[in-house]
């Protein structure tokens, strides 16, 4: 059982001065050891530049434990920023050691405060910063401090103008990237950049109709600018539900956002929806059109307890078919959630306060009732 | 007729051999494991846990050297960090926490410096009840909950700590009904797990349409896999074995408490044996360790919640009642864990027994918290 994977060895070239290595233009800068063969790394206790600096290995004490074996580039430009952080150095050459140590890790989070720390002490350019931190993001998609510093980088130039479009190719790598679509929100609302993006979650959903990020960045947005509430914007909407709907009827999302967009107005508020719902039912059904047939029963079961009209033979109607649903998907349609649908079936019962003549629930095992 | 095992010598020797290996190296990649760099803590807590649910017993000397480490892990300013000398942040904290109480012995409490991890607290605490991950950092649902949960173990919680923290975790609640990482993005399982894990304990689950949560969570089990998907249409991944199913004991008790009278007394509300299937059959590496997918490598972090997750559909109720539904033979068990803080449940009334007896700090206002 022992661990397989022997730590590779570094594979930088070995600082060996070859005398034959030397070009005629370097001989200029001799003491700049690397610009003699730029593809010769020095670790940093072998620049002259770095030498009054003393590194500051890392303290894990003893007996260390999930020690990590570290390449040597790795220790070696740790050890130089450990000391740098210790005198709180702010210069150029930490702002470049920052750098490498990102690329060593991206997830120090350590590192990132540090270098935006040096970027405002140095008055970087910021615009180089963005070309920075656009191609990290490029390399490393799903870390969570490049998006945070971009966001700060934007913020500093208060410039949101490549966003959107960089954003966009990111998901075209990635169409459900959650720290893309996070940062996305986050400059949409900040700079109040609506007008487009109703157009670009509609392509997106063109491309791929099952993908969920896209379907919550519409609701995203009409909650945002028209709202949910005026009666065209709720019809066009549902219009475009069933539409998706009857493309591909197992799609999940477009059942949920249906659902989700009426659920605090009521399900039975737009008149005929269980009528178009139940057009659907014997060529496009799924166990998302029984559920949200279950819901609206559920929904005109809870809102004729208002309603005088409503007699108690249709209420109880009504329970029927509920109940019928959850046997149904419990059963046979949905079975991976079955002990949902029957706890949903006995507890609409206890709710509704309707008894009826075979109260035949399963009898629970004894012991249940303890 | 199923024949999955979990193979548990073989992960725990595997676990604890990589625990005390001079070095943890990665399969692959050498950079893979030196990407964790920053979140050393979380190796502790994703290993020590593994091992509690293995009911492996962690060696004395194991268990200070953990110790030491983390005090070295521990930042003079309060709060732990990703590795010695690195700053504070919520999720290393969380873990170091969380796996000095694993331990759980008098220098395990002792290392936590609780006057300075509340400073640390409000350090990062935002007017609008949310807080980000480190000083300068990012905000997320994830760190109400790292701060819910070491605050509430160790005894530094107040009310004004937690001072519209509430409302903020409410408002990731989405038309889909789980919670999202911020309002107005998509329903993910870690951040509903940490949302909600967070207002059980403020005490204020049942403000969530929990209805709606519930509707969500069930839904992300797979019909085929038996895994849990973490968003609407995306992939199963043996981690949500934790972060999803794991609502479900949090949901169980948060309608009970609301006067459900239907809730079953034997199961949870998703299907606990085809998770279980899931996790055996396609979640083991066959030289130990547990993973994602089928054809993904192994890693501490899906060892930890593949295990987490399959005992949680081992194990319905409490410790009034209790029901056990383990599939294969019965060394598969597991310990079982508790749904809000994902340690042994022992473990958390020990914790909370040790620092209730010690008085609740006052905020030190000679330091002011930075900011920027």
């Amino acid at each position: 059982l022992a661990m397989s994977g022997v730590e590779e060895t570094s594979n930088e070239p070995v600082n060996v001065k070859e005398d034959k290595e030397f070009d005629v233009e370097a001989e200029e800068h001799i003491g700049d050891d690397y610009f003699v063969d730029p593809t010769r790394y020095l670790f940093y206790r072998d620049r002259k530049e770095w030498a009054d600096l003393e590194p500051v290995p890392q303290d894990d004490g003893p007996n260390p434990v999930v020690k990590i074996a570290y390449s040597e580039k790795f220790s070696d430009v740790y050890d130089y920023f450990r000391a740098l952080l210790k005198n709180d150095e702010r210069s150029e050459r930490a702002f470049a050691l920052t750098a490498e140590a990102i690329e060593l890790n991206a997830a120090n989070y350590t590192v990132w405060h540090y270098r935006r720390v040096l970027l405002q002490a140095l008055s970087k350019d910021l615009r180089e910063e963005m070309r920075y931190i656009t191609a990290i993001i490029e390399e490393q998609p799903k870390n969570y401090q490049v998006w945070h510093h971009r966001r700060m980088v934007v913020e500093w130039l208060n410039d949101p103008s490549e966003e959107l479009e960089f954003i966009a190719d990111i998901l075209s790598q990635d169409a459900k990237n959650y720290h893309a679509w996070q940062h996305r929100q986050w400059v949409i609302q900040e700079y109040k950049l609506w007008d487009n993006e109703l157009e670009f979650v509609e392509n997106l959903l063109e491309d791929d109709v099952r993908n969920n990020s896209a379907w919550n960045q519409r609701h995203f947005v009409i909650s945002h600018t028209t709202g949910f509430s005026d009666p065209a914007i709720v019809e066009r909407e549902i219009q475009y539900c069933l539409s998706q709907i009857k493309k591909a009827p197992h799609n999940e999302s477009a059942w949920n956002y249906l659902k989700g967009m009426l659920q605090d107005r009521g399900l039975s508020s737009p008149p005929g929806l269980l009528e178009r719902v139940l057009e659907l039912k014997d060529t496009h059904c799924s166990p998302y059109l029984l559920a949200f047939l279950f819901d609206c029963y559920e929904d005109a079961l809870e809102n004729s307890n208002q309603k005088e009209n409503v007699g108690e033979e249709e209420r109880k109607e009504t329970l029927r078919k509920a109940l019928e649903i959850c046997e149904l998907l419990a059963q046979e349609k949905d079975t991976i959630r079955k002990e949902y649908w029957l706890y949903l079936g006995r507890s609409l019962k206890s709710k509704s306060g309707i008894s009826s003549p075979s109260d035949e629930s399963p009898e629970p095992s004894p012991e249940e009732r303890d | 007729m199923m024949h999955g095992n979990v193979h548990k010598i073989a992960a725990s020797r595997c676990i604890e051999n990589w625990f005390r290996i001079e070095s943890l190296t990665s399969e692959s990649e050498s950079n893979r494991i030196q990407c964790l760099d920053a979140s050393r803590p979380w190796l502790c807590f994703w290993i020590l846990h593994s091992l509690e649910l293995l009911e492996e017993p962690i060696p004395a000397a194991v268990a200070s050297d953990v110790c030491q480490f983390l005090a070295r892990c521990q930042s003079p300013t309060g709060g732990f960090a990703g590795g010695p000398g690195q700053h504070a942040h919520l999720a290393p904290t969380y873990a170091a926490v969380n796996a000095l109480c694993i331990i759980g012995t008098e220098e395990a409490y002792n290392i936590i410096d609780r006057e300075k991890l509340l400073d640390f607290l409000w350090s990062v605490k935002q007017p609008d009840g949310s807080f980000v991950m480190h000083v300068g950092g990012e905000v997320d649902v994830r760190s109400a909950y790292c701060a819910a949960s070491v605050a509430s173990l160790t005894n530094i919680l107040t009310p004004k700590l937690f001072e519209n923290t509430t409302n903020w975790i409410l408002s990731c609640q989405n038309w889909e009904g789980g919670l999202s990482g911020v309002p107005g993005l998509e329903a993910h399982g870690g951040y509903t797990f940490c949302g909600t894990a967070a207002l059980v304990i403020l005490g204020k689950e049942h403000m969530l349409d929990l209805k709606a949560l519930l509707r969500w969570v069930v839904s992300r089990q797979m019909r085929f896999e038996g895994g849990f998907q973490g968003r609407c249409n995306k992939l199963v991944d043996g981690c949500y074995s934790f972060w999803q199913a794991g609502l479900l004991p949090l949901l169980h008790r948060a309608l009970f408490k609301e006067g459900e009278s239907e809730l079953s007394r034997q199961r949870w509300m998703f299907e606990q044996q085809a998770l279980q299937e899931y996790i055996l059959l396609c979640c083991q590496n066959p030289t130990g360790g547990l993973l994602d997918k089928p054809g993904k490598s192994r890693d501490f972090y899906h060892t930890c919640y593949c295990l987490s997750g399959l005992s949680i559909a081992q194990h319905f109720g409490n410790v009034d009642l209790h029901h056990e539904i383990i599939l294969g033979r019965e060394e598969n068990r597991l310990a079982p864990t508790h749904p809000v803080y994902n340690i042994c449940p022992e473990k958390v009334a020990q914790a909370v027994q040790h620092f209730l007896r010690l008085p609740v700090p006052d905020v030190n206002k000679s330091d002011p918290p930075f900011c920027c």
